[in-house]
Order: structure tokens, then sequence, then C-alpha cells
């Protein structure tokens, strides 16, 4: 039972660790370049989940203030992640760029063939 | 704790029962918050792996978007709305478009499996373990006393509340007190997007000579 109210009070945690090894095995097991990349936008969404069920209060209600409420979930958590959503995508969108790239050089995005290629040169 | 009486911590006056959560609507002891919490991460569980075993790259990019919206929903329930508002438009949105004109540039269609998978498999599982080993010292979700609720956290409601406008806390904490993060923020995306620019380049002059070209991908972050 003891076992049982940890696995529900820390369901948060554990699906965050999901993603987050998921988004890792992704970007070691796959060789296509923009499925590394979305291997590691998974990662990053990870982290956000992280950050916000560290801030959030059952019961709370949304940092909007109002005299009828007294419990609000923390906002800190919401600004930092607002910037990290905006970064990443930044990032995500620089290193599709990239692929583009080593698409026109290689012909391909699979990462095996361009090791291939490069051996072969 | 807070005279202020407005806090993210303990009130006195309301009814916190001995676990440190708020008493609310709850089937078995389990908020319906909770519930619903966990009934939409099994469902972005499920979506992580469809993602991982599907080898059509559409498919990957339709389902990654899919992932976006449910993280989108899940953040709603977590009361952070602004950061839904953000997911659902540049999580689902941008970042679909972008991988989509990424696949119509590279022709990226399917991909065989050539790699072994017991090594990555061994990483993942090492690395998810410790994980789950490191979290059981963590508080449980949703308490009112989590300690990360007891520090600045009442400050800037307090705050918040005494400035009047905006009511939303998120912005007056964006905007009064981490201004400097959406300073280099910007410069991230600034220097981002030069570098998009920068790297299509070549390709745009070159589809120039050819075609009418692709239409530019750098604005968009």
């Amino acid at each position: 039972m003891d076992q049982l109210k940890v696995f529900v009070t820390h369901y948060n945690y554990f699906i965050t660790i999901f993603l987050m090894v998921a988004g890792l095995y992704i970007v070691i097991a796959r060789g296509n370049m923009i499925k590394k990349l979305i291997g590691l936008s998974l990662f990053q969404t990870s982290v956000y989940l992280l950050y916000l069920s560290a801030g959030k209060i059952v019961g709370g209600t949304a940092p909007i203030y109002d005299p009828a409420f007294k419990f609000y979930s923390n906002p800190l958590p919401h600004v930092l992640i607002l910037t990290a959503i905006v970064v990443g995508v930044s990032t995500f969108a620089l290193g599709l760029a990239l692929v583009v790239r080593i698409h026109e050089a290689y012909g391909t995005v699979e990462e095996d063939e361009i090791f291939a290629k490069d051996d072969g040169a | 704790m807070n005279k202020d009486g407005v806090s993210g911590a303990v009130v006195e006056g309301a009814s916190v029962q001995g676990t440190g959560l708020i008493k609310g609507a709850s089937i078995e002891g389990v908020p319906v918050e909770s519930l619903l919490m966990m009934v939409l991460l099994t469902l972005l569980a499920v979506i992580t792996i469809a993602i991982v075993r599907q080898r059509n790259m559409f498919g990957v990019v339709m389902l990654a978007s899919i992932y976006s919206f449910l993280m989108a929903s899940v953040m709603m329930v977590l009361d952070a709305v602004d950061v839904a508002m953000t997911e659902a438009s540049v999580g689902a949105g941008i970042s679909t478009v972008i991988l989509l004109a990424t696949l119509h540039l590279t022709k990226s269609v399917e991909y065989p499996q050539v790699r072994g998978v017991i090594i990555p498999i061994f990483v993942s599982v090492v690395v998810g373990a410790a994980l789950i080993w490191g979290t059981m010292s963590l508080p449980p979700f949703g308490i009112v006393d989590a300690p990360v609720h007891m520090h600045t956290a009442p400050t800037y409601l307090a705050a918040s509340r005494d400035h009047l406008a905006p009511p939303n806390m998120v912005t007056s904490v964006l905007a009064d007190y981490r201004s400097f993060d959406t300073l280099g923020e910007t410069a991230v995306i600034f220097t981002a997007g030069i570098g998009v620019l920068m790297l299509l380049k070549g390709r745009r002059r070159k589809m120039l000579g050819e075609s009418e070209g692709q239409g530019d991908r750098g604005g968009e972050a």
C-alpha cells in the first residue's frame, strides 16, 4: 500500500524520467538526424515537465491574481520554462538547418551512410 | 510564514490535510486533479513509445505534433497556462512546420534499422534507474509545503498582488524581476536566426538560379 502511494505521488517524476530516457534512446539508437533532433526535443520537453510538476499545488489555481483564491502554483518555473521553450525551438531550427546543409553535402541524412562516405573518400 | 495571506505556502485557516494536500474532490484519497494528470501522462508515454517505434519520418513528425499538444494539455492541468499556450503554438505549430520543411528539403521518408540496440537500451535503463532512485527523495507531487513553494515564491506572489497590474503573476515576474532572461533569450534567437540564414543562404542562391526558391525559413524563431 505504501509503495502504491509512492507510485501515485511520484507518477509525474516517473513519466518525466521515461520521456527523458526515451529521448536519450532515440538520440543514441537512431541514425536519422531528423529523428535524433526530435529525440533531443523529447528530452527537452521532459525537463519542462519536471519544472512545472515541482511548481504545481494540487487544489491551487493558475498564478493569475484574484481575491477569491488563496493558493497559486509557483510562477517562477513558468517564467523559466517560457524562456526555455523559445530558446529550445530556435536551437531546434538551427539544428534542422544544419541537417539540410548536411543533406546538400552528402545527399543523405542517415548517420551510417555519412560515415561510410567519409571513410570511402 | 507569511503575513500577507497570499502565498504559495501554507496560509492559516486553509484546510490542509496532514499529507500537505489541500482538501478537495478526491477518489480513494487521490485528488481528481492528480488522476487527470496521470491519465494525460500515460497517454504521453504511449505517444513517446510510438515515436520511438515509428519508422516513417512523416509519421514521426505527426506524432511529435500530437505529443506537443498533449504536453500542452498536461501543462494546462499543471496550472501553467502561459507555458501551455506557448507550447501549443511553438512546440506543436512552428516546430511541426519547420520539421515538415526539412523533410521536404531532405526527402527523408523511411529509414532502415541497421544498428544494434543493446548498448542504447543498456545506457537508457541505467540512466533511468539512477534517476528514479534520485526521485525517491523528492517531495510528493502537488503538496502545499514543498520546499519550492517556501522560498522566493511567496515574495513574488505578494509583490504581484501589491502591484495590482498585471494580475497575471507570470507576466509580472517575467517583466519586473527576470527581464535579463528575456534579454538573453532574444540574443539566442537572434544568433540562431542568423545561423539558419547563413546555413541556408547558399542553397537559396542555387535554388533561385534553378527556379523561384523555397521561401525563407530564417525568421521562424
